[in-house]
């Protein structure tokens, strides 16, 4: 059978299967356990209603559950034991090993590069460009090109950016731009951006600052577009410049929308796996969580260490986890 | 009247420069893989692609045409013709030529040559040669010319030829463009379902442990998927072993394999001695899925609940079940909602590549995904660009059709999305 065709029989029979579920067992709710006749209807009908909301989200709790919440329990209980030795309990073993391992080091220390670098930049880029279209008339195409990378996936991100940073042998043409410009500059000879150790981290997180500038963009200029005007207008009339006008009277008030966009990207950094695998795979010192995790639990095959690994980046996680549920309970009352 | 700044004109120069700078500067790295798709490999290593929008001077060896098309003019033999037409190149423009790699500038264009006993060769500007000579040409190939030419810039469609249409295994691109989409598709199409029951239920219907249900799917948002997948793979494995189990019976060495097979398995295709692989498409759609679920789940609610109270309420005075509200109101109401999901979990999954690595490639490579093939081309081939540049914007160009014609929704899906 073709994946093609299986693939239309699969939304065939899934989107069959979920209309059906839905639809069928609320008619069996309805009809055979809880009637809405006889004796006992208005007990019924309520009953009904009690268990309804349970029908509507079984299918969701399931999956969730199934792929999202034990997984993270699995991954605890297997980060506490050795694969070789047929699964057998070893208390922190797996986090001494991962320890005593410098690549584990090197991964953590450019992590926190990364989530020193990225974010800022994302954020400041794109409340740079927010501003500064805000009031121009060819504002939305600009942001719509700046928004553009968000749509190119990590990967071939990697091989624009790896035509960048191309490095080819003094005395014959330079195809990277930025060996290119560098020559021209007065460099002496051309450099291997991606094998220059320390620095290739930066060059890397450049990618992922071109990708999530858009992001960060877009929401802020719906915030900006929401400072009420008067605010601003008060401020002009007591002869503030425009540059106090958006340090002192528009970026406070959307230090709410600042911080969140500034969370959510730090998620995606603390998550960043593609662009350093199809770049440089952790060579040349640029290794970081995500990729080490994979290393570790697809080439080494160690899967306590991957999953002591995998453990390292949920507990990273879970500050920001914790400041978003207690945010959104807090809206909510 | 936000600003007096508005009327600086210093002010709004500088800004108009700076805003064209940063679109500049975001929008030149795609722009060189979009144009180096177009060249030639020698064209891409002789030269930087920003140099290839304008007329480049290059230097190339050309032969005439071959003896045999001599022809006998006042006693003389001629051999006569287009240096660039002979290879089939564009025209171009030739400053300076020789006959030997030694001296490719040792005459003008319009000078005549002096070849000793194979006679005398004119190379014109625009490419017209006339070699004239006294006995008969021999041989098969005919006089080597060096150029030195500016040639206008050109472009060609090859690579993309190559990449999607030649079948060669090195180039599965073809094949991995078709098995992205059916990753995609189905991937996005279920969870839509899934999650738009539920967030009506966590929206409009009333019951204890609501709020709770909220806060864990607010939660489950930021888990790294990374955590997901040894538990997973196991748990594909185990599904696997279970079928086999059920539908006839396991091979003792490979539990995954049918030693026999039961009339229900044998109705469904299964022959003795197959084996099910736990990577396959199922296993991939069912991961997206589970994985897209908060999101969906999240940016559903969160755009029910802003439906007027009253259409709701109405309906449910007059008669209306939940089912019925939700299909004939909540749905076709919730549209733009569905639709800003729909473009996430599509950009999400096309450019996936670590679910794919995972939950889909096995060894035979035959459910390679396009970004699985650009890494592959990254590590072996990193040198050969032209498919490279080809196979990378083949597979970003869906994503970025889709983001163009629909940023609407995605803005407003991300305006919706980040918590607040």
């Amino acid at each position: 059978m073709h994946p093609a065709f299986q693939g239309l029989l699969t939304i065939a029979i899934g989107v069959g299967a979920c209309i059906g579920y839905f639809y069928f067992s609320n008619i069996i709710l309805d009809k055979v356990i809880f009637p809405a006749r006889g004796p006992h209807a208005g007990r019924n009908i309520n009953r009904a209603n009690l268990v309804r909301p349970w029908l509507f989200l079984l299918p969701g709790l399931l999956a969730l559950g199934l792929y999202l919440a034990y997984p993270v329990v699995e991954t605890l209980r297997l980060s506490l034991t050795d694969r070789d030795l047929g699964g057998a309990y070893v208390g922190l073993e797996n986090y001494r090993k991962m320890s005593n391992d410098p690549k584990f080091w090197e991964a953590m220390r450019n992590n926190a590069f990364w989530l020193l670098v990225v974010p800022a930049m994302s954020t400041g880029f794109g409340l740079l460009v927010a501003q500064l279209t805000d009031r121009i008339r060819w504002g939305s195409i600009a942001k719509s090109l700046i928004f553009m990378p968000m749509a190119i996936s990590f990967v071939g991100a990697a091989v624009i950016w790896k035509l960048v940073y191309d490095a080819r042998p003094l005395g014959t043409e330079q195809i990277g731009i930025l060996n290119a410009i560098y020559l021209g500059l007065g460099g002496a000879e051309p450099i291997n951006w991606l094998t220059l150790p320390f620095w290739n981290n930066f060059f890397l997180m450049v990618v992922l600052i071109w990708i999530q500038t858009g992001f960060a963009m877009v929401i802020l200029s719906a915030a900006l577009r929401g400072v009420p005007e008067e605010t601003i207008e008060a401020a002009i009339v007591d002869g503030a410049n425009p540059f106090q006008i958006f340090f002192r009277i528009k970026v406070p008030q959307i230090m709410g929308t600042i911080v969140v966009v500034w969370t959510t990207i730090t998620i995606t950094v603390l998550k960043i796996f593609d662009i350093v695998f199809a770049m440089t795979n952790g060579q040349w010192e640029t290794q970081v969580l995500a990729n080490y995790m994979y290393d570790q639990l697809f080439r080494a095959r160690d899967w306590g260490v991957g999953s002591a690994a995998a453990m390292v980046i949920m507990l990273l996680v879970t500050p920001i986890l914790v400041w978003n549920v207690y945010n959104a309970r807090k809206e909510m009352k | 009247m936000d600003n007096i700044a508005g009327k600086k004109p210093a002010l709004i120069w500088a800004t108009h420069l700076s805003v064209a700078l940063l679109v500049f500067l975001w929008l030149f790295p795609t722009v060189g893989l979009f144009v180096s798709s177009f060249r030639t490999a020698d064209q891409i290593s002789g030269s930087g692609w920003w140099k290839a929008l304008f007329p480049q001077v290059q230097n190339t060896m050309i032969r005439t045409a071959a003896p045999e098309t001599q022809q006998q003019i006042d006693g003389k033999y001629v051999i006569a013709g287009n240096l660039f037409a002979e290879e089939g190149d564009k025209p171009g423009t030739i400053s300076v030529w020789g006959t030997s790699s030694r001296a490719i500038d040792a005459y003008k264009a319009g000078e005549t040559a002096d070849l000793g006993e194979d006679g005398l060769l004119t190379v014109e500007e625009n490419g017209d040669y006339r070699l004239v000579g006294e006995t008969q040409y021999s041989g098969s190939r005919g006089e080597r010319v060096f150029l030195t030419a500016r040639t206008p810039p050109s472009f060609t469609l090859e690579n993309y030829r190559t990449v999607l249409f030649s079948g060669k295994a090195t180039d599965k691109m073809g094949k991995a463009f078709i098995n992205t989409f059916t990753v995609t598709i189905p991937a996005t199409v279920i969870p839509i379902l899934i999650a738009a029951f539920a967030a009506y239920a966590l929206a409009w219907m009333d019951f204890r442990g609501r709020a709770f249900l909220i806060a864990v799917i607010v939660g489950l948002l930021v888990v790294p998927l990374q955590l997901a997948l040894i538990p997973l793979l196991s748990f594909h494995g185990a599904v696997v072993e279970w079928f086999v189990d059920l539908m006839g019976t396991p091979d003792p060495a490979n539990a995954r394999r049918f030693l026999t097979v039961g009339s229900l398995g044998q109705m469904l295709g299964f022959a003795p001695g197959d084996t099910i692989n736990s990577k396959g498409y199922l296993g991939v759609w069912a991961a997206h899925t589970g994985f897209g679920l908060p999101l969906a789940i999240y940016l559903l609610r969160n755009y029910m609940v802003g439906l007027p109270k009253d259409i709701i309420e109405n309906a449910r005075v007059d008669g209306a079940t939940d089912f019925q509200i939700f299909t004939k109101i909540i749905l076709p109401l919730s549209f733009p909602a569905l639709a800003s999901f729909a473009i996430f979990q599509f950009l999400w999954t096309w450019n996936d590549l670590l679910v794919a690595l995972v939950f889909l490639i096995d060894s035979s490579g035959e459910t390679t995904v396009m970004t699985r093939q650009i890494v592959e081309l990254l590590g072996t081939r990193g040198g050969n660009w032209e498919i490279l540049a080809t196979a990378a914007f083949v597979s970003i160009s869906v994503p970025l059709a889709v983001f163009f014609f629909m940023q609407k929704y995605l803005v407003r899906g991300l305006l919706a999305g980040s918590v607040k």
